[in-house]
């Protein structure tokens, strides 16, 4: 599961939702895997302005992975200023490319920083279904 | 005992998720034709939208639009391995009546094909709350705040092969056959497999029966005309626009 997913998932229980602490969730032995993609430097920036950056830097910091620039990068960041030639991605972009759509969490869980409840992630799937008694 | 008594979740898991799961490769075979009204919705979406696919199935619709991001999820454990392949998008498994998203954290969200098998008219307005509690609400960013559209099956579809018309029963059990121990779509003049001769094939009854193909029934409520758009007003929303598209009712709709 790429880690761009966290930026949008929280605890399914209802009543957490309201409380700031279950935003992000939390991974927790998580086993990490890559899936090298495209880097698509227009989709990148574009996403840009919907990013939790801290929550963000929350979560790579929780995962062990390299820090992540302390504030959000520019859409100018992202690209390498070449006179004359097509745009090119930065180091900038292709790191945030890297950590946001390349590394996934291939087994491990993720925790609700409210209720503690814990979501499985097996074979890179997030399973986010309610057992009966906390629906 | 009739059926209205009894539906609801444990109805829903025994004559929806457990059908689903059983079939999703085949299913998952028989789905990759996006529908027009659909694919136009995803294409006309602004560049780096970020939206949900409710019960995104197989991932059909996350092969629309790459310069969207899509997060899809689905009851089914099978079709969501299937619809994670699809780049740039996610897919996870999640229940539609709990979704596992922040409040009003999407430009756009899709439900095609999924409300029509929840069994209660409770039900029903509650899924669609749900995909509006996922929306963004108007502010300076997104002066129209996110939209969501949302697709059901039809009970006026007289011109289908199932021949339902208005004046009839809403609520219907509709039957999946797959043949093949499980594993093969229907077909017709299907080439025999590998090791398999006639003589492999059960003797009882008609030469014309198919010995492995097995029946699944799935859970429908047709939506009467008007119908979809009065669950959208009681969940709390707008409808932008909505129509009739091939045995489908539809709409755009938006939080009030
Ligand atoms: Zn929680």
């Amino acid at each position: 599961m790429k880690l761009l997913t966290l930026n949008f998932l929280t605890c399914a229980i209802k009543s957490c939702k309201s409380s700031p602490a279950s935003f992000p969730l939390h991974p927790r032995d998580a086993t990490l895997e890559i899936i090298e993609s495209d880097l698509n430097l227009a989709f990148l920036r574009n996403i840009l302005p919907r990013l939790m950056w801290s929550e963000l830097c929350t979560i790579t910091r929780e995962l062990g992975l390299p820090a992540l620039p302390e504030t959000v990068p520019t859409g100018e960041d992202m690209v390498e200023k070449k006179e004359g030639e097509e745009e090119v991605a930065s180091q900038t972009a292709k790191d945030l490319h890297r950590v946001l759509l390349e590394t996934g969490i291939r087994e491990g869980g993720l925790v609700c920083g409210n209720c503690g409840h814990e979501y499985k992630v097996l074979e890179g799937v997030g399973n986010f279904l309610l057992p009966g008694h906390l629906v | 005992m009739t059926d209205a008594e009894i539906r609801g979740e444990a109805y829903e898991a025994q004559h929806v998720h457990t059908v689903y799961e059983e079939i999703a490769t085949h299913f998952s075979s028989t789905r990759y034709k996006p529908w027009p009204i659909v694919e136009r919705f995803l294409q006309e979406l602004p560049d780096g939208s970020i939206g949900a696919d409710i019960g995104c199935g197989n991932g059909k619709y996350l092969a629309v639009n790459p310069k969207v991001f899509i997060v899809g999820s689905d009851r089914s454990t099978n079709l969501v391995k299937i619809a994670k392949q699809h780049e740039p998008h996610a897919a996870v498994v999640a229940d539609n009546l709990n979704l596992p998203h922040p409040l009003h954290c999407f430009d756009f969200a899709i439900s095609i094909a999924v409300v029509h098998h929840l069994s209660t008219p409770e039900r029903r307005i509650e899924a669609l709350k749900a995909v509006l509690d996922l929306l963004q609400r108007p502010s300076d960013m997104s002066p129209d705040g996110g939209k969501a559209l949302v697709y059901v099956w039809a009970l006026e579809q007289k011109e289908s092969r199932r021949g339902w018309d208005e004046g009839q029963e809403q609520d219907v059990m509709v039957p999946w056959v797959m043949k093949g121990g499980g594993e093969k779509p229907r077909e017709k003049g299907r080439k025999k497999k590998r090791g398999e001769t006639q003589e492999d094939r059960p003797t009882e009854g008609s030469s014309l029966a198919q010995p492995e193909s097995k029946t699944y029934l799935r859970y429908y409520h047709l939506y009467r005309k008007g119908e979809l758009e009065h669950d959208i007003e009681e969940a709390g929303g707008v409808v932008v626009e909505s129509g009739y598209e091939k045995d489908n009712w539809w709409a755009i709709a938006k939080p009030r």
